[in-house]
């Protein structure tokens, strides 16, 4: 995992945002038992303390769960997975939609710029012959 | 019991106030970052804290006791300069420090130094100035220590070894013990603290957590120091 930060945010909360991508993109997948925090809070040189906090936070919201003695594991429930990648893509179309009105364009012409880039993709992705 | 605790500690050199009535404390499991520009006072009060230099006032205390014999059981002190005897070998190293330290952790030294492919029969003075910087860090990060005071670990080496270096404190992290790291490459470390201490001319002017600064000011730790120290 690629583990970046920016610095206008707490590391914590940068963390769960970061472990979420995972888990809805399926580098974690459902059920799959996660790495120690330690060796996560190594991976991503970070405090351990402050994994740990992110951990806690993903724990109450119920995308991961931890067994005792087992360790952790990425929740097994794929409607909270679902929520969550709707929740992630619904902040990326908010940032996105608030940088093109600054850039001037009104919500119909983002909309339809939106609609002609999806269709030249899928023009040059006949033309690779994919 | 705090790990390390000082209060109203002043240090004179002359008419020189080197430490001017500081006051905070350290818990256990914390990693504090002690930050400061040149000058400020970091190394004066690690060698305080290790009883190198005593107070000219106020008490500093490591594990609820006054830096001395004991205390120094207790504490691993990385100091500025490369203190390591060069004429050694690692090996020779590594058993110099298990006779001195009843908590020299010989195995974990050993993965450390063999992961970096530093060769047992290899001497310290026939190595780059930043593999010796890591022999010297793996030997204080080796040690089952309750306080790791780190004094610059990151100043002199490159981007990748400065890497390797947090990686290893990270690795090593004990939630019974604290470390104190002393730098003024703040972007460097500040992912690695718990919290921070910002010494100015030998006062301490600001403890705080580093994801405390990020959510108050919108602000890394580094951007506030580039604020509070503005030339």
């Amino acid at each position: 995992m690629r583990w970046q930060f920016s610095n206008d945010a707490p590391i914590y909360s940068q963390l769960i945002e970061q472990i979420k991508v995972g888990i809805v993109s399926g580098m974690f997948a459902p059920g799959e038992r996660l790495p120690s925090v330690r060796d996560l809070a190594t991976e991503a040189g970070v405090n351990p303390n402050t994994m740990q906090r992110a951990m806690t936070e993903l724990e109450r919201d119920g995308l991961v769960y931890s067994q005792r003695t087992a360790g952790r594991f990425v929740t097994e429930d794929r409607t909270m997975i679902e929520a969550a990648k709707r929740e992630l893509a619904e902040r990326h179309i908010r940032t996105f939609v608030a940088a093109m009105l600054r850039l001037g364009y009104e919500r119909k012409e983002i909309a339809a710029l939106l609609k002609q880039e999806s269709a030249e993709e899928e023009k040059t992705d006949v033309g690779f012959g994919v | 019991m705090s790990v390390l605790e000082c209060n109203g500690l002043c240090k004179r050199f002359g008419r020189t106030e080197a430490l001017d009535r500081v006051s905070f404390s350290v818990e256990p499991g914390r990693i504090v970052g002690l930050l400061g520009p040149n000058g400020s006072g970091k190394t004066t009060l690690i060698k305080l804290a290790n009883g190198l230099l005593t107070p000219s006032e106020g008490t500093v205390t490591v594990c609820g006791r006054a830096p001395g014999k004991e205390s120094r059981a207790a504490v691993s002190y990385l100091p500025e300069r490369t203190a390591i005897p060069t004429w050694m070998s690692t090996a020779q190293l590594l058993e110099f420090y298990r006779d001195f330290y009843p908590d020299f952790r010989m195995d974990a030294a050993r993965e450390m130094l063999d992961h970096l492919d530093i060769r047992p029969g290899q001497r310290i003075k026939q190595m780059s100035k930043g593999t010796r910087e890591k022999v010297q860090l793996i030997m204080v990060m080796s040690r089952a220590a309750q306080l790791y005071l780190l004094d610059e670990p990151i100043g002199g080496v490159d981007p990748a070894t400065r890497d390797y270096i947090l990686s290893t404190i990270i690795g090593n992290y004990n939630p019974e013990a604290a470390v104190v790291i002393s730098t003024h490459l703040i972007a460097d470390v500040e992912k690695v603290l718990d919290e921070v201490l910002f010494l100015n001319r030998g006062q301490l002017v600001l403890q705080s957590g580093v994801d405390q600064i990020r959510e108050e000011k919108g602000m890394s730790v580094d951007a506030l120091f580039r604020e509070v120290f503005k030339c």
